[in-house]
């Protein structure tokens, strides 16, 4: 019995790591989307490095933790969706890779071309990222072909079901708009207006894609059949759909942080909605329910989870708190003369 | 190629790019720490400067540290998926306590130094620093408590068809995964502090910015002797360990074919798996059995012992190891040299040229040791309880096969742009006082 209450704190915070890694990587994939749409000069792409600088590395932390809190809670989980998607995510690392060392060494060497070269290579692997995170998140709503013996029985090619493909749009566009308010919050000038005006345009898209994504669920997932046992998830995409709302009504009225905010719990809502439709499946399987792998078949022992729990209570907190400590500390406005001064990498 | 094989050596690779970029990371940052305290204590200019000199270059290698890193995480998914199976109750949670403890902890506080220089307060800057270098050593205990699990598993029990935890504070206080940790890690310091002394040696050759480079000079210089006497005798005890819990690695890294009682130190060898013997071997009398069990007539087992497929590779377990302690004993004679002129080695032009050579060495060394570990610890993947290739996951060989040659690609080119930036700002010297 006690052990069922740790595999669903498991499962929750599994969710709040992939919540809260969207909501904080998301804004910088976001940038890196945006870089060569919404920059006319090479100021404006510092400008958008320096929003994301100090950030994006303890972000991806987050990313490297729900993979870690995976291994360590749900050991089989891991094993299976690593080794059936291997495809993916190996695709994956090499955009984080790709990603991490274009941040880091564009501003290392003077020179047009190099400069470029690591801008294309930005850009390309937020992309990629981004819509790999999506269609994963798809097919894991969609469920997965896989056996008895956890053995992923497709291709890569399986994985871009059209759905799972619509799930990646509509992570890519609400991504991107995540990123325009953070850049509109970080700079002043035309270069914000233009974001504010790109994010406008975007969030007609991500609009569009949101509302797709919960009706077509309805029709090919099991999402919403928790919801119909348990009415009180609904608050999730509520959250959703009152933070989309609320997006472009503080980007009219120059609200950048609200705007971002809001963005913030639109992401934050259609991810919890995702894994409170999910539970308690973390892996579930197309070809028979029964082959689904679940909180309860492929967790921990009650040690490890308990073990775990205590860590995760005591640090998990404390890194929220330098982290917002970071952001206090490094949301100045990026003016001109921030710019000449070129802190940082 | 069998897809254990191409797995073995998709992670080995990915370790051993990893294992090039982290060393660095791990002794650097403290060194910058350490300048940056000198400032913050004495208001010399010349400190501040070493931090930021000193400091650029942790950042350069840092970036792909992590990178490299992540890759490493997510690789026993993908590549090792019923090692992953089996032990994850155990391993899995050490590399997430890793990621929650120190990783966090590590990327938060680097982007506050890099970017908080007129920020912060000197001393809040200062903090970041120690910050940042104590999370990259927390982090490098926790993985090599990793890693020392899979060298010598304690405080598990096999049930419900995987190893589950019985007691995390004997995985924690595992013996043999702190004297790995205060080996790898000290090791690490060595190569920091070489990488230091070689570069101010490279510009003190020129004499460019004397009065700056002696004084990185001298902290580095005293910073290298104490580890690496720290290090060759902790080796020995980590050694005497190996001896214990893992015989076959011994006697691999020994090219010991039989069991013999007052065994030799093989100073040379070429061993000859497929006839169970040395072709050409130099010997030194009673010394292994010494050194391994403190007593020059105990019995040491040797290869034959264990049925051949429970062997590692002898010859190449043999070379690390012996490449590893020789070079071991070199950092130890050219730190001691260092030292003694540690006041002024602009005047040691012979000192200077052997620390501006020696830069790679300390590289060399620890590759090699880390292919002692883990190589010869095969065939098992955790010693004694899981072998290398009943761990790997049900993927086809080609998957692996064009993983492996793109991680080695692109390894490579990302491995020759980082250290060329490393040595394009290792030669172009500090900033200039005014800015």
């Amino acid at each position: 019995m006690e052990h069922n209450v740790f595999q669903v704190i498991w499962f929750v915070l599994w969710g709040v790591l992939w919540a809260v890694y969207f909501v904080l990587d998301g804004f910088d994939l976001g940038a890196g989307i945006l870089l060569p749409c919404v920059t006319k000069n090479e100021a404006e792409r510092r400008a958008v490095y320096q929003a994301i600088g100090p950030f994006w590395d303890g972000n991806e932390v987050w990313l490297i933790t729900a993979g870690g809190a995976t291994f360590a809670a749900f050991p089989k989980t891991y094993a299976v969706m690593f080794s059936g998607l291997y495809t993916a995510l190996f695709v994956l690392l090499f955009a984080l890779i790709v990603r991490g060392v274009a941040i880091e060494f564009r501003e290392k060497v003077a020179g047009e071309g190099w400069r470029r070269f690591w801008d294309f290579l930005f850009w390309i692997s937020s992309l990629v990222a981004t819509l790999i995170l999506g269609v994963a998140f798809g097919n894991l709503f969609l469920g997965l072909p896989i056996d008895a013996q956890g053995i992923f029985r497709g291709s890569f090619l399986t994985l871009l079901h059209p759905y799972a493909l619509l799930v990646g749009a509509l992570f890519v566009v609400a991504i991107s708009v995540h990123g325009a308010c953070w850049l509109a919050f970080r700079v002043n000038g035309e270069f914000r207006e233009r974001l504010l005006r790109d994010a406008k345009i975007l969030w007609v898209f991500e609009a569009v894609l949101a509302v797709a994504v919960l009706l077509f669920s309805l029709k090919l997932t099991p999402l919403w059949g928790n919801y119909l046992k348990a009415p009180v998830l609904f608050v999730f995409p509520l959250l959703a759909v009152v933070g989309l709302i609320l997006v472009p009504y503080f980007l009219n009225a120059g609200r950048t942080l609200a705007a971002f905010l809001s963005s913030g719990a639109a992401i934050l809502g259609v991810t919890a909605w995702g894994v409170a439709g999910l539970f308690p499946n973390l892996f579930p399987s197309r070809l028979n329910p029964e082959w689904s792998l679940t909180i309860y078949n492929s967790s921990s022992s009650p040690l490890t989870l308990k073990i775990m729990t205590v860590v995760a209570v005591v640090f998990v907190p404390i890194v929220l708190l330098y982290t917002l400590w970071t952001y206090r500390t490094f949301s100045y406005r990026i003016t001109r003369e921030e710019l000449a001064y070129g802190e940082g990498y | 190629m069998d897809v254990v094989w191409a797995s073995r050596l998709q992670f080995g690779a990915a370790a051993f790019f990893h294992f090039l970029f982290v060393p660095l990371t791990l002794g650097l940052s403290i060194l910058t720490a350490i300048y940056e305290t000198l400032y913050v204590k004495t208001g010399d200019e010349d400190y501040r400067r070493a931090a930021k000199f000193w400091g650029r270059l942790f950042l350069i290698n840092f970036a792909l540290g992590v990178v490299t890193g992540i890759t490493l995480e997510f690789q026993f998914g993908t590549n090792w998926r019923y090692y992953s199976e089996y032990v994850g109750d155990v391993f899995g949670s050490l590399l997430a306590i890793e990621a929650t403890l120190a990783f966090f902890l590590e990327s938060t506080f680097i982007a506050v130094w890099a970017f908080g220089w007129n920020r912060l307060s000197p001393k809040m800057h200062c903090l970041a620093i120690w910050l940042t270098a104590l999370a990259s050593n927390i982090s490098a205990l926790w993985i090599l408590i990793a890693n020392g699990w899979m060298q010598h598993p304690v405080g598990y029990v096999l049930r419900n068809g995987r190893a589950e935890l019985k007691s995390f504070a004997e995985v924690v206080f595992n013996k043999f995964a702190w004297l790995e940790f205060l080996h790898t890690v000290p090791a690490a310091y060595i190569l920091s502090g070489l990488f230091v002394l070689g570069v101010s040696a490279w510009h003190l050759r020129r004499g460019r910015e004397v009065a700056f480079f002696k004084k990185s000079f001298r902290v580095a210089a005293v910073w290298t002797l104490i580890f690496s006497l720290f290090v060759f005798v902790e080796g020995h005890l980590h050694g005497t360990e190996v001896a214990h819990t893992q015989p076959t690695k011994l006697a691999a890294m020994e090219a010991l074919w039989e069991t013999q009682k007052g065994a030799p130190w093989t100073l040379f060898a070429i061993p000859d798996p497929a006839k169970e013997r040395n072709l050409v071997e130099i010997k030194i009398p009673k010394l292994l059995s010494l050194l391994a069990f403190h007593s020059p007539e105990a019995e040491v087992k040797g290869l034959k012992d264990f049925p051949p497929e429970e062997r590692p590779p002898v010859s190449f377990t043999f070379w690390s190891f012996r490449i590893m302690v020789l070079l071991g004993i070199w950092f130890v004679l050219l730190s001691f040299w260092a030292f003694k002129n540690r006041e002024n080695p602009e005047a040691s032009p012979g000192l200077l040229r052997a620390l501006i050579w020696s830069i790679p060495l300390p590289y060399i060394a620890l590759e090699a040791g880390w292919m002692v570990a883990e190589v010869g610890r095969q065939p098992w993947i955790v010693y004694g309880v899981m072998k290398t290739a009943e761990a790997v996951s049900p993927i086809s060989p080609v998957q692996v096969g064009v993983t492996l040659a793109a991680f080695l690609i692109f390894y490579t080119i990302l491995g020759v742009i980082d250290f060329w930036l490393l040595a394009h700002y290792a030669r172009k010297g500090p900033e200039p006082v005014t800015a």
